[in-house]
Formats: C-alpha cells, structure tokens, sequence
C-alpha cells in the first residue's frame, strides 16, 4: 500500500461525493450550497493532481491494475477543468428551468469519478466499473429534467442504447480474459500469440462497445436524440467530457495489449474514422435544431480525432489528444452563444432564432462567427491546426486514401457552417435577447474566443505539453 | 455420453447473448422486454466469464462476474426508474410510440 497518496485525487473526490450527498438529506434548500462546494473540490481535485502526478513517471499501483502516468494525468486534469466550466455555467439554466437540485452537481461529480477511474485503468475490472460509473450517471443527467417529455426520452434512449453497448463491450471483456488467462492489460500484451482470431472477436466487440460511448458512425443514432432532448447544460456536457475519457480508452486498449495486432484493429479503426468523417458532415446539412447540428458536427469531429489514432504511432496519438482538447474549447464556447440565447427565461435553440443576430448582438455574434469557423477548419484560428496536426500525422503514415477524405469532409462540413453565419448576419432580424447574463457564461464565451483566436501565437505550448505523452 | 466441456458453455453462452441482442431489436411492443433482453446478455457474459475461470483455473473471471452482477442490479434500477419517469409523462411504454424526438 506505498505510493497510496498518487489515487489521493479519486479518493478526495469520492469522499466528496458521499459528504455532499448527506449534505443534501440533511440541510434543506443547499442546492446553491453544494453547487459551489462542488465546484470547489473539482478545483481541488484538479489542483491535487496537477501537484502530485505530474511530474511522475509510470507508475502501477494495485497489482498493476490502475496506471498513473503523463497521459491519466494530462487527460484528468482536461476532465476535470472541463467538468467544472460546465458546473459553472449551467447554474443559470438550471434555475431558469427550475431543476437547480442538489443531484445535479453530485451526478456530475459522480461521472467525473468515473470518468477519471477509467483514464488511469490497466486492467479489464477496473476499466468496466469505471465506465458503468460513468454512464449510469449520465442516464440520470440526460433524464435530468424529469417533467418534459422529450428530456425523458432522450435519458431512455441513452439507457437503452448505452446498456446494449456496455453488453456488447462486456461479451467482448470475456472473450478476451478466455483466451488470454487475464484481464490486465500487460499480462494480456504478453499473451497475445496464443490465439489471434478469436482475440479479434474480443478486440472487435470492445471497439463496438467503445465507439457507441463516444458516438462513432455506425455507432451514432443516439447522439442527436439525446442531444437534443437532454436539458442543454447537460447537452454540453455530453459534448465535452465523456469524449476525453473514452478517447483516453480507445488509445490504452490499443496501444498497451493490443499493438502487435495493429493489422486487425487498424482497418476498424480507419472504417469509424472515414464513416464519421462523412456522415457527420453530410447529415448535418438538412437540420433545422442547433443541438441537433452540433450532435452531427460532434460525430464528424470524433471521426478527425479517430484518423489520428487509427495511425498507429506517437504523433498519431499527439494530435488526436490535441485535437480533443482545441474541439472542447470551441463546444464550449458555441454552447456559450446557445446559453446566451434568451428571452424573458425562454431559451432558444432553433437555427431559425440565430437570424439576424449581428443587428441585435454585434460582439455574440461576431465570437459566434470565429467559433463557428474554426470548427470549420478555417485558418488561422484553432480548429485549423487541430485538424492539421491530424493530417500531417496521417499523411506521415502515408494513408492518403483517410487524408483525402477527412480534406472531402472538411470541405463539406463548411457548407452548414457558413449557413449558419450567413442567417447571423445576412437574414431579417428577431427580437432582441437578454443580456444580463451570469459572469462565468461570459468568461467562458470571451476565454475560448480568444483561446481560439490567438492559438497561432502560441502553438508551441500546448504541442510542448502533448509531446511528453509517450505510449509506444 | 460426451462430456460437457468449455465449448458447451460458451455456446450456451452465445445463444443467450443472441437472443438477448435479438430481443432488443426486433421487440415492438414493450421497454421492459427490451430491460430483460439487456438483463440476458449481461448473464450470458457471466455464464462466459464463470466457464472460461474454471477452464484456466484462474478467480479473477468469477470477480468480475460479481463485480458485473452488482452493476446489472444497478442499471435495472435506474432503468426502471427513466420508464416510470417516461410513462408518467407520456403514458405509454410502447416501443413504436417513442418517436418525440426525430429528425
């Protein structure tokens, strides 16, 4: 039980969790309360893990069944700071819809938990219950708006889909602990010559399982329904963080027991990364709801994100963690211009409410205008390098077919990009919205605009940070 | 008389796991044949899991088979509870009628 002190940070934030739920039985009226004692610990969680983790090596713990290293840290500290951003920008909504309860944030804190258990996992155990953690509680945030019949079926359909998912990922858990004699992810890097086919079986039911979690075509149909019917808060955090964790997965189950059999895994992968490419592009063109279009942008950006790890090398894995990270500070920043969007306590969502926003709105809507084009691609901004470095990866392993077909779908996802911008500044203007919105909704908007904005002044600094990442 | 060996179990296994992802997709009428469907393949993976353990000698499947039954218990539970909440605003639980979100 040495080095005990390194899973402090899940430690502190479970034990968090169990205080602020007595909390909320026993202190009638704590919803704002715990609120912001949860986003306290989440800053403390993330501050713990900054100072004790990151600077370390590889380190095993728990008969080598969890994995601390700079990859569990990196990502952790992303969960978690993304994690607090949406806590703190959902509290306005939630009070305007009247869901501001004390399970919100515990639920929130409850996925993070699992979210971080699934990063530093090494072993089959560990990674199943981090990710049942997870999911469960995102069941209950997508049905987090009980009384409203589209935010309930939205949480059915996730429970639905995302159990058959986590059936499927567990069939394949068995095979895999079958043929190999063990469910850690070394011991099973050690086996791997005993039986490869009926490994592929194991290793094919796992992608399945994982690309349902991170919404992969043909893996996708719940991502627009659920998207659209979860309360947006939630929405965005949908969006935002499960994706860091499951692409965390998807690089651990790879690259640690499963690179000798990259020939088998890595048509797979290549096949999710050119389908999501595409059909995030092509479906989104006819849509008319602004939830529903970033669910479809969503699916096409994890198909770029999935290109760099169907490389099969460290830069591979490089751009795909940058890519993660650039797509998370545009989400929250268009999910701040959709917050921002109404009036007298009603929110808007529909592409039709954006028209002739740059009347009303001229700063809104010209931050509206950067984020959308750097999820477009376009440079100098942001996305544009994300999708570089993804390119240039891809490219370096000399997969010109996957290159060229990302470059196809960039070209077509700018269609419904531009539309959007050209019905801000080019259609008849509505009403005017609020303004009084909350100070953090503002940070958030003005930080990831500028982020996006000033990314090529300082490209070094996040690439300096992603390059101590080392897998292979 | 054969022997029932590892490979009897893993076909039952693999029967069981069909019918369950069968379940799901061909059931029309109602979501709480779609919760024993879901209930189905997580207890084929344990028939797997507890078959492949005796075969190699090895505990950690029959763990995992625990680990797995204690979160399936849970899951039913907040699966039950999103089709109460479901009905009482819809009433209905017919899987054809759940179609308020499409596009």
């Amino acid at each position: 039980m040495q080095n005990l002190e390194l899973v402090f940070p899940e430690i502190f934030i479970s034990l968090g969790i169990m205080f602020l739920l007595i909390l909320g039985v026993f202190k009638k009226n704590s919803s704002k309360l715990i609120h912001n004692i949860s986003l306290v610990f989440l800053l403390i969680t993330a501050v713990i893990t900054f100072n004790e983790t990151l600077s370390l090596n590889k380190i095993k713990l728990f008969n080598n069944s969890i994995i601390i290293d700079y990859l569990s840290s990196f990502m952790k500290i992303v969960t978690l700071v993304a994690a607090f951003l949406v806590l703190t920008i959902s509290s306005n909504y939630l009070k305007s819809l009247k869901i501001f309860k004390i399970e919100y944030p515990i639920l929130i804190l409850s996925s993070v938990l699992g979210m971080m258990i699934m990063i530093s996992s090494n072993d089959l155990i560990v990674f199943y219950m981090g990710l049942e953690l997870q999911s469960l509680s995102l069941y209950v945030l997508a049905t987090f708006n009980r009384d409203q019949i589209k935010s309930s079926e939205a949480g059915l359909k996730y429970f639905v889909l995302s159990a058959l998912s986590s059936g499927l990922l567990l069939y394949g858990c068995s095979l895999i602990y079958g043929f190999t004699g063990s469910t850690n992810f070394d011991v099973i890097s050690n086996q791997l010559s005993s039986n490869e086919y009926a490994l592929t079986f194991g290793i094919v039911f796992i992608l399945v399982g994982l690309a349902f979690k991170i919404s992969a075509v043909p893996f996708h149909m719940w991502a627009p329904d659920v998207y659209e019917g979860s309360p947006t808060s939630v929405t965005l955090f949908f969006t935002m963080v499960p994706k860091i964790a499951a692409l965390t997965v998807f690089i651990r189950f790879l690259y640690v027991p499963f690179l000798n059999l990259i020939d088998q895994w890595q048509m797979i992968l290549i096949f999710l990364s050119i389908a999501s490419m595409l059909f995030g592009a092509v479906a989104a063109i006819g849509q008319k709801n602004l939830k529903r279009l970033v669910a479809y942008s969503s699916i096409g950006h994890v198909g770029y994100a999935l290109a760099g790890l169907a490389t099969g090398s460290n830069e591979g894995i490089q751009s795909s963690i940058i890519y993660i990270t650039i797509y998370i500070i545009m989400n929250l920043g268009l999910f701040s211009c959709l917050l921002m969007m109404r009036r007298n306590d009603v929110y808007y969502e529909e592409i039709e409410d954006l028209s002739g926003l740059s009347k009303n709105h001229p700063l809104l809507s010209l931050s509206l205008l950067i984020i959308l084009f750097s999820l477009a691609g376009i440079p100098p901004l942001a996305g544009f390098f994300a999708k570089f470095y993804i390119f240039k990866s891809v490219l370096e392993q000399s997969m010109f077919f996957l290159a060229i077909v990302g470059l196809l779908s960039t070209v077509v996802a700018a269609f419904y990009y531009l539309r959007l911008i050209k019905i801000m500044y080019f259609d008849k203007e509505h009403e005017k919205f609020d303004t009084d919105h909350g100070i953090w909704l503002k940070f958030s908007l003005i930080a990831s605009t500028i982020l996006i904005l000033l990314y090529f002044v300082f490209p070094s600094q996040l690439i300096d940070i992603v390059s101590k990442i080392n897998i292979i | 008389m054969t022997e029932v060996g590892l490979g009897h179990y893993l076909t039952l296994g693999a029967v069981i796991f069909s019918i369950g992802v069968i379940g799901i997709f061909l059931n029309r009428k109602n979501i709480i044949v779609i919760l024993m469907s879901i209930e189905l393949i997580l207890l084929s993976v344990n028939i797997n899991l507890v078959s492949f353990s005796i075969y190699l000698g090895d505990l950690s499947g029959q763990v995992f088979t625990l680990f797995i039954l204690t979160v399936a218990a849970a899951e039913a539970a907040i699966g039950l509870a999103i089709i109460v909440v479901y009905y009482r605003n819809s009433g209905t639980i017919r899987v054809e009628e759940i179609d308020k979100l499409k596009g």
